[in-house]
Parts: structure tokens; C-alpha cells; sequence
């Protein structure tokens, strides 16, 4: 199985060799030493700049490889990487890869011409980075994902800075348990097939579930308002009065759907239960408004968090392979006064 | 006897047939499996029910399906109308509440229920810009000599940029309770978006029906060249039809936005532009132009719409409903095989002799 990837690493690496002639050389004899876990590849990329003493914020050289602006969630993350950068003094090189992975492929390449300390992507896809991160890994340069994972080697990554979609599932769960200790019947809406976010946020509410709740009907929203009320209403047509909760992937699908329920001519967040992931602004609205009961916090502020891993990185600190990022659970209660410091 | 005969055979082999036998199977098809699925109800004074849904969810698409009928009938196609739709969302939710993106103001301000712009300029703003949008991709065509795929290609990619412009990148959700009669709103207790829907229909009819354009737009989609030695005006009716599409575009906006209280640029939308065309082939018309029915097309999307419905109305897992819809549509472009429909004629007409 290791055999057959490291072998169409090889293959990918002998095509592109073929197809750009010059990149071959450095890339082939590095293979052998390189190939060892993060703990030690870290200190290895720190060998030469230890000798000057510890790096700071101030001489630290970062590259980031956003992956676009598809939500407001994202918007918020990109906002806090470049802020950070600007407050703490690092030199921050970003790009914007309009969703596509040939924009992030090519970005992290001219990082790596550019010789930055530290690269950070979050990964459009999980699958097709093995090669730009092992050219990475060559120029010893080390890589932390951030928000979403890659299908690599756990040794082409120093860490992986994002949130635990599976908690944020578990929690959420948990939060139902509070709102129905009596049990009863809830509904689901799914993001979008396949989606990281959708599968774990689906198995992680499983897992924490009292067995006195039953999930009667799931499908997906596609994350969006539309659909989420569209799904909704489809909901109602069918279990009406039935349902006593509905347990949404993201907020906006629950916005769509509280105005399914208010059409349907029930109340949300009383008669039907309500607890969502993402705590985003409109959220935040609607729980004032007492119309939804609980969003529990994707938090995409990852800027400090992730300049402080980038830090440890170069000193050549040992850091966690996986560093969830901080978050929590909001209710209606504080709603009304956590909202006006809310940036996404 | 036999005018009965004559008129059930036109009604067969007229374009609206094959669409109806579409529907009319899903209906049946929920007739047995869908329980209440034609339960109608009275709620605050208007009708209720899946079939409501239907309608109303399926009103952007039918009035996207009017516009794209034209453009293919010349044997174009417009593939930006997605991207115009959240075009036309943004231009109008942010005319209304113009908080944008980037500045925090304060919720209580965010919340009002009051709008920035008069209605009515809200909402001709947003058919303006939806118009520019077709007028652009007419020229292209028309003027530009681009192929339609290539040129209404553009708009469709950097439609959806422009729409983030707009927005700055948010979703803006709007709280002007006027706004949402567009989508929410009930007249005489059926769905607002069905009389939009209507209107947007005749006029369509009337324009193409009534005077010499619908058959201009057939002609050239039969034959460019022979149309304009016979001296029609091919640039400029290729003109009208990509405007057209542009303000079907523009009105499915605001019924997306005002429906679901918001604009939101990367979603609103999104893949209209595929369902649209399918609606236009399951009403029949051809994808190389020449004749067509608007009527067709509406029912096209109808059609679309209940299979969505219905697929959540039966509970088929998520993660399968999109292959389930594959085959539904598969079957349905079967019965426009010219091959498939000779077979069941034959039958048919056997039947007859027999008895």
C-alpha cells in the first residue's frame, strides 16, 4: 500500500521531470532522507536560522494559500490571517486560489520559490497533494493545513490547525440531549454530500445521542438557506406536528428552515427545537429573535492560533499533529450581548 | 367519432404531450406512494400543500425556463443565467439594506424593517442589471459573432464574482417585510410567484405569438443564413432573446432572494442554468433550435420541480437522491427518443386496428 503511493509519487514526479525538464535533479535524491516523521523534519527545516538564535514574528516569512471566498465563514478566516499578520509584524504572502486546486498547487510553488519559513493551506480537496507538498518537504520547507485535511502522509505535514468537525457533531448532540430529555422526533438537515464537514458533523451527533431520540428523517441541504427551507418544508408536508426538533450541519440551513416552520405556522425554537453549527451573525439574530435555540461555534478566527503554531514550527518546537482550534457553544441567554462583537 | 380522433391526435402530437405524460406519471407516482401529497388545505387565508411547493419553488425555474426557450429556439444557449440570478439577488437586497460586508453596524440598526431605496426602484435596479447582463451576452452573440456556449460562458464565471462585489463577500439577509410578498406572498390565496409566473408567460406568448418575432426567432434557428437573405433582422432578435433571458434571469433573483430573505452570491442560483436547459428539453424543444413552446418548457420545469419534491417527500437518502434524479430524467428523455416513440405509436395503433 506505502509502496504503491511512494511509486505514483515517483511516476508523478518522472512525468512532471519529463514535462519541465530542470526540476528534476533536486527533487529525486531528497526522497530517501527526507521521508521521516514531522518531529524530526522540523527541526531539520530549522537547522540553518537556529544558529542566529530564535526566530520572532518580526523575521517570520509566511506563505498562505487561501483556497477562495465561498462563505461568510470564509471571508472571516481570510480577514483574521491578514489582520494577525499586519498586528503581529509577520510578513505574510497570500493568495486567493479562487476554489481551484491548480491555483493552490501553483501558489504553494512560487512560495516555495520565494523561500518562505512556514507555508499554510487549507485544501480545496483532500487528494492530489502529494507531490507540491513533497517539493515542499524537499526545499524543507514545513506545511500546516489549516481548517481542512489533506489524503497525505501524516510526515508531508507538520500539523493540521482546524476544527473537529466530529465534536462539533458530538456537541451538538449534547445540546439536543439538554433541549429533549423527555426524547422525541427530530430531523436532520445534511450538508453538502460528501463534504468533511457534513460527514462528521453527521456521525459525531450519533455518537453522542440519547437513544430516547429518534432521527426520522435526514437529508441534505447543501448548506444553503434555499435548499434547507425547501428540505423543511418538505419536512412538515410530511411528519407535521410530529417533529419536535430539527438538528441543522450549518446555520444557514437552519435560517431557511425556521422560515419553513413559521410558514408552516408552528413556532421555532419552541414547538420545534432547534440547535445548529457555525455561530455566525444571523444566528445570533435569530436566537434573540428566540427562534433558534443553540449554535454551537465553528470558529474560523484561526489567525493568531495559527501564527503561533507557524512560530513554533520554525523554532523548531515540538508541536501537536493536530491542534484543534478554540471554540464553544452559545445560547439564546448571552445572544444579545456576544452579537455586536461577532465579525462573521 | 372522428373529430374526437382528430383532436386527441393533435393533442398527441402536439409538444405539451409528451411533458404532460412526464408529469402526470410523477404524479401518479405519488398519487400511490406520497401520502397527503395532494392534500390542499386552507392555512391564514391561503391554499397549502405540497403541490403549493411545487409551484412555488419551481416559479424561478419556470420563468427562467421562458427565457432560455427563446434563446434556444435560436439555436443559442445561455448558460450565465445562473450567475444573473444572484446578480439580480445582490443588486436588490443590497439597495434595501446596504450593510455592507465589511462595516459592523450595530443589530438593532440591521434589523429594521425598513429599506434604504423606494420598492419600486429596488426592484427595477435589479432588472436593469439583470437586462445589462443579457444585453452583454447578446452582443457577444449577435455582434461579438461568439459561439453562444463560449460567450454567455463568460457571465456565467464572472457573474458570480461580480455578485460577491455587490455583496462584499456576505450574505446580506434582508428584514423589509415588504420585499418578501415577491416570493412569500399569497394573492386571491394562490402563490404570488404563480402570477408572476403568468405574467411573464403571456407576455412572452404575446410578443412571440402575436407579432412576426416568434417566428423570426424559429427561422433563424432553422437556418441563419436563409433568415437573413429573407432579410430578417438576425443581430437584432438574437439581441432581444439574450436581453429577454437576462430579465427572466433578473426576476428569478428576486423571487430566490425575497423568498429566502437574502442574497447569497456563491448559492443563489447555483446550477439554474443546467436545470433550466433540462426543463426546455423535457418541453421538447430541440437543443439545435427551430420550434418551440413556451407552455412546453413551463411544464418542463414543473416537472423538475415535483421529481425535487417528491424526492423529499419520499424520504430517498441524501445521499442518493441525486442518481435517483438521473434516472427519473433519463427515462423522461427516453420518451423524446424519436426511436422509443415510434415504438410505443406502433403499439398503439395496433391497439386500434384490433378493436
Amino acid at each position: 500500500m506505502k509502496v504503491s503511493k511512494v511509486l505514483l509519487v515517483v511516476v508523478i514526479l518522472a512525468t512532471l521531470a519529463a514535462l519541465v525538464g530542470c526540476a528534476a535533479p533536486a527533487a529525486a535524491p531528497a526522497t530517501s532522507n527526507q521521508a521521516t516523521t514531522s518531529d524530526q523534519a522540523a527541526p531539520a527545516d530549522q537547522a540553518a536560522p537556529a544558529e542566529q538564535g530564535k526566530k520572532t514574528y518580526k523575521d517570520l516569512v509566511v506563505g498562505y494559500a487561501q483556497l477562495g471566498a465561498e462563505s461568510e465563514w470564509r471571508t472571516a478566516n481570510t480577514a483574521s490571517i491578514k489582520e494577525t499578520a499586519d498586528e503581529l509584524g509577520v510578513t505574510l504572502k497570500f493568495s486567493d486560489a479562487q476554489q481551484k486546486q491548480e491555483n493552490q498547487i501553483k501558489a504553494i510553488r512560487s512560495f516555495i520559490a520565494q523561500g518562505v519559513d512556514v507555508i499554510g493551506v487549507p485544501p480545496v480537496v483532500e487528494t492530489g497533494w502529494e507531490t507540491v507538498f513533497k517539493e515542499a518537504q524537499d526545499a524543507g520547507i514545513p506545511i500546516i493545513l489549516v481548517d481542512r485535511r489533506a489524503d497525505v502522509p501524516e510526515d508531508m505535514y507538520v500539523s493540521y490547525l482546524g476544527s473537529d468537525f466530529v465534536e462539533e457533531g458530538r456537541k451538538a448532540g449534547n445540546e439536543m440531549n439538554k433541549l429533549l430529555p423527555d426524547g422525541g422526533k427530530i430531523v436532520e438537515l445534511v450538508g453538502t454530500v460528501g463534504s468533511a464537514p457534513a460527514n462528521d458533523r453527521f456521525s459525531g451527533f450519533r455518537e453522542t445521542l440519547n437513544p430516547n431520540i429518534e432521527i426520522i428523517d435526514s437529508q441534505s441541504g447543501d448548506f444553503t438557506r434555499a435548499k434547507g427551507k425547501e428540505v423543511m418544508e418538505a419536512f412538515l408536508k410530511k411528519y407535521g406536528n410530529e417533529i419536535t426538533a430539527l438538528y441543522a450541519h450549518n446555520d444557514d440551513m437552519a435560517l431557511g428552515a425556521i422560515q419553513a416552520i413559521e410558514e408552516y405556522g408552528l413556532k421555532p425554537g419552541e414547538d420545534i427545537k432547534i440547535v445548529s453549527i457555525d455561530a455566525v451573525r444571523g444566528a445570533f439574530q435569530a436566537m434573540i429573535d428566540g427562534k433558534l435555540n443553540v449554535t454551537v461555534e465553528c470558529n474560523p478566527l484561526l489567525g493568531p492560533q495559527f501564527y503561533d503554531l507557524a512560530l513554533k514550527v520554525v523554532n523548531g518546537e515540538e508541536v501537536p499533529k493536530w491542534l484543534p482550534s478554540a471554540e464553544s457553544v452559545y445560547y439564546p441567554d448571552n445572544a444579545a450581548e456576544v452579537l455586536p462583537t461577532r465579525q462573521y | 367519432m372522428a373529430q374526437s380522433n382528430s383532436l386527441w391526435r393533435r393533442f398527441t402530437t402536439s409538444q405539451v404531450f409528451w411533458p404532460l405524460v412526464a408529469l402526470g406519471l410523477i404524479m401518479l407516482f405519488n398519487a400511490f406512494f406520497t401520502p397527503n401529497f395532494f392534500k390542499l388545505e386552507i392555512k391564514d387565508g391561503h391554499l397549502f400543500g405540497s403541490l403549493i411547493d411545487i409551484i412555488n419553488r419551481g416559479a424561478p425555474l419556470m420563468v427562467l425556463a421562458i427565457g432560455m426557450t427563446m434563446v434556444i429556439a435560436t439555436a443559442g444557449v445561455d448558460l450565465s443565467v445562473g450567475a444573473v440570478v444572484a446578480i439580480s439577488a445582490a443588486v436588490a437586497t443590497v439597495l434595501i439594506n446596504p450593510a455592507l460586508g465589511n462595516t459592523l453596524i450595530a443589530s438593532d440598526k440591521l434589523v429594521e424593517n425598513v429599506t434604504a431605496t423606494p420598492l419600486p426602484v429596488v426592484i427595477l435596479a435589479a432588472l436593469v442589471a439583470a437586462a445589462l447582463c443579457g444585453l452583454w451576452n447578446g452582443m457577444l452573440v449577435s455582434r461579438g459573432r461568439i459561439e453562444p456556449m463560449v460567450a454567455t460562458l463568460v457571465l456565467m464565471v464572472a457573474g458570480r464574482g461580480i455578485a460577491q462585489l455587490i455583496t462584499g463577500g456576505q450574505i446580506i439577509t434582508v428584514y423589509y417585510t415588504p420585499y418578501f410578498f415577491v416570493g412569500n406572498g399569497y394573492l386571491a390565496g394562490v402563490p404570488f410567484t404563480l402570477f408572476i409566473v403568468a405574467a411573464v408567460g403571456l407576455f412572452a406568448w404575446l410578443l412571440t405569438r402575436k407579432t412576426a418575432i416568434g417566428m423570426f426567432v424559429e427561422s433563424i434557428g432553422i437556418n441563419v443564413k436563409s433568415s437573413f437573405y429573407s432579410g430578417i433582422d438576425e443581430k437584432n432578435i438574437k439581441l432581444l432573446v439574450y436581453t429577454f433571458s437576462g430579465i427572466c434571469a433578473g426576476i428569478a433573483g428576486l423571487i430566490v432572494s425575497s423568498n429566502i430573505k437574502s442574497a447569497d452570491a456563491n448559492n443563489a442560483g447555483l446550477g439554474f442554468e443546467l436545470d433550466a436547459i433540462l426543463a426546455v428539453v423535457i418541453g421538447g424543444t430541440l437543443m439545435t433550435g427551430g420550434r418551440f413552446s413556451l407552455l412546453a418548457s413551463i411544464i418542463g420545469a414543473l416537472v423538475i420541480q415535483s421529481m425535487t419534491t417528491t424526492m423529499y417527500a419520499i424520504g430517498v437518502p441524501a445521499m442518493a437522491a441525486q442518481a435517483v434524479k438521473a434516472v427519473v430524467v433519463m427515462v423522461v428523455i427516453l420518451l423524446y427518443s424519436e426511436q422509443f416513440r415510434t415504438v410505443i405509436n406502433r403499439l398503439f395503433a395496433r391497439k386500434e386496428v384490433q378493436s
